[in-house]
């Protein structure tokens, strides 16, 4: 079955004064109809990059390059500025951590619902208005009329997440990007938004890349997940999988510096990863975790191959599987 | 001499109350907030006091109080067993200092690193300048912090690297109490991990105590070691932390431990059962205030405030346990 979102070897360069910073160097993806995808870093590794490169929706003097980006059998490369707009927001949305992003303060959630559903689909205003309600009601808002007439400012941070989700699912997409979509909320909320974001995936078949920062989100509603580092995807697997052994020793150190009540023990000191982001000017020689990496060796200095660790699973990295498994 | 009691708090809060008037447009009355409605709490030296809860529970309003910033409507404040209202500034500031955040924000953009460092002791006067240089030396590199990156700006430095400015500016009058108020929550997990074992080990090493207030059960769980519970404005459980997380009582302790995600795949998105009314601090519900969201409510609870129950080692405010 054909994926629903393709992405190969997808580059982003941002001009700047003092260089070229390659903030996204060669990423692949593929997500498939109800898949969650998990795209997890630190700030500055490229993932929301990467999601605003697939959207089209990167600065001006941004370039962007890709040897595939296919939306199902789109190809997003041929579509001009005029195309894109059309799939963004039908076929495409995006949804993110702070939901004014999104929404228009000088606008009421019901008119910008029904505008959003307007500009893609031949509907009257009544019906548009109709839909937008059923939407709300869907994301779980109670009294949906009462809220269409509301402005964003009237609505608590939970609610807006809400209506930002309708918003995005109001066209019913094929793919949501949403990039850390409930970071800004109580675990509470963020619980119920994550329970929300996969039924609706459920009902609508839905793929969804997740990007956030958040491994534990991750865990708990990902299939799948990919670990940026410096622009580029450093380990990808099955979700299980990745967690349970993870290879790349960036991954490894990420892990252990989450403390996690009952397994990591109190007051013990937590895992961390020495040292900084490396600048992204410029070429990157060898490995671009090579000066933060415990296991670095004289290898590291050349470009790490893509190791193979099962059918699904893959790493970045000159450590054989046996090696990286073994180490702490 | 032997002690037979417990050692006195180095911090002390009775019956702390703190509310503010909101205008509500131009011909709306203005309302009343009780942010905060009578806690109790006390820091023993040494330890470190976790205060949970979700945005609009009165966390921060009572940090504020802590410090010294805010006034209390009613209740107060001890530290060193002196009410911190009747301390000036410069007093209070050597017995207690806040970390913010916002690295970004907290520090000012346009003075040098060592000058941010060096404030508090020129602010308490009587230090000399090459003391006050040496000490805000010595603090720098106890941080984790490169004595060039002194010469430095702010915007120049990561967030990482400001969190431990922060602690640095916090720590180098020698304080006996820290008020942290979400030190990693702008923080991605490596660094949050770098500032986590660097708080854990000045408390060890310089004796402070800490009250830490976060939204992060998983970081409260692995620094504290007593967790207070707020719920609109009133601590509704206290405990060890030990025994909070093994064996929660209050219904909204249960659900705020039931909604922590932890990095174990497999396990899906708990059903917290909280319902979707979130609280209101503008509209405090009669009875028990957590009532239109609780699981295991009865009747008492819509019209009356359930009873404190205090034991040795913890508290915890429900009908359930009445």
């Amino acid at each position: 079955m054909t994926p629903v979102l393709t992405v190969e070897s997808l580059r982003v360069e941002i001009p700047v004064k003092s260089g070229l910073p390659r903030a996204v160097r060669g990423v692949d993806l593929a997500i498939g109809a109800g898949e969650t995808h998990g795209l997890v870093g630190e700030s500055g590794s490229g993932k929301s990059l990467t999601a605003l490169g697939i959207m089209g929706l990167l600065p001006p003097r941004a370039r962007r390059s890709a040897a595939r980006l296919r939306l199902g059998e789109v190809d997003l490369l041929a579509l001009g500025e005029r195309a894109m707009e059309d799939v963004r927001g039908d076929r495409i949305a995006m949804i993110f951590q702070e939901p004014m992003t999104s929404l228009n303060p000088a606008f009421t959630v019901g008119a910008q619902l029904s505008e959003t559903l307007r500009r893609h689909r031949k509907v009257t205003r009544g019906e548009a208005i109709a839909r937008a309600a059923g939407m709300l009601a869907r994301v779980g808002i109670s009294s949906p009329r009462t809220r269409l007439a509301q402005y964003p400012h009237q609505l608590s941070g939970g609610l807006r997440q809400r209506v930002m989700i309708a918003m995005a699912l109001l066209c019913e997409p094929k793919l949501l990007i949403a990039d850390e979509p409930t970071t800004a909320l109580d675990v509470t909320v963020q619980a119920q938004i994550l329970r929300l974001l996969a039924e609706l995936q459920r009902a609508m078949g839905l793929a969804i890349l997740l990007i956030t920062h958040d491994l534990s989100v991750v865990a708990r509603v990902a299939q799948r997940v990919s670990v940026m580092y410096a622009g580029e995807i450093v380990e990808t697997g099955e979700v299980a999988d990745v967690f349970a052994r993870p290879m790349h020793p960036y991954t490894r150190g990420l892990m252990s510096a989450v403390p996690v009540p009952g397994k990591v023990r109190r007051g013990a000191p937590l895992g961390t990863i020495a040292g900084v982001v490396p600048s992204l000017i410029g070429d990157i020689d060898g490995c671009a975790f090579r000066a933060r990496c415990p296991s670095a060796h004289d290898a590291c200095l050349r470009p790490p191959p893509v190791r193979g660790a099962g059918a699904t699973r893959s790493y970045r990295c000159h450590l054989l599987p046996e090696v990286a498994e073994a180490r702490p | 001499m032997t002690r037979t009691q417990a050692v006195a708090p180095i911090l002390e809060a009775r019956e702390l109350a703190r509310s503010f008037h909101v205008g509500q447009g131009m011909f709306a009355a203005p309302k009343t907030i009780t942010a905060v409605d009578g806690v109790s709490l006390s820091l023993r030296p040494g330890e470190v006091l976790g205060i949970v809860g979700e945005s609009g529970c009165g966390k921060t309003t009572l940090a504020r109080m802590l410090l010294g910033l805010i006034p209390p409507s009613a209740g107060e404040a001890r530290i060193d067993g002196r009410p911190i209202h009747t301390l000036g500034g410069r007093e209070r500031a050597r017995l207690i200092q806040p970390v913010f955040q916002d690295p970004y924000s907290s520090l000012n953009p346009r003075r040098r690193i060592r000058d941010i460092v060096a404030l508090p002791l020129v602010a308490q006067r009587g230090f000399r300048a090459r003391e006050i240089d040496r000490k805000v030396a010595a603090m720098l590199e106890r941080v984790g912090l490169a004595p060039e990156l002194g010469e430095r700006l702010p915007a120049q430095l990561s967030g990482g690297q400001r969190q431990r400015v922060a602690i640095a500016r916090a720590l180098v009058a020698e304080p006996k109490v820290v008020i942290c108020d979400e030190p990693t929550s702008a923080l991605d997990v490596s660094v949050q991990a770098q500032i986590l074992n660097l708080l854990d080990d000045l408390r060890r090493d310089l004796g402070l105590s800490y009250v830490l207030i976060s939204h992060n059960l998983a970081v409260v769980e692995h620094l504290a070691s007593r967790v207070a519970v707020m719920y609109l404005g009133r601590i509704v459980e206290e405990a060890p932390v030990e025994a909070l997380f093994a064996a929660p009582r209050h219904p909204y302790t249960r659900a705020l431990l039931a909604s922590v995600l932890t990095p174990e795949p497999g396990l899906g998105i708990p059903d917290v059962g909280l319902g979707t009314t979130l609280p209101d601090p503008t509209n405090v519900p009669a009875g028990c205030r957590f009532h239109p969201r609780c699981p295991q409510v009865m009747e008492t609870c819509r019209s009356v405030p359930p009873p404190r129950l205090v034991a040795a080692q913890d508290s915890v405010e429900c009908h359930l346990f009445a």
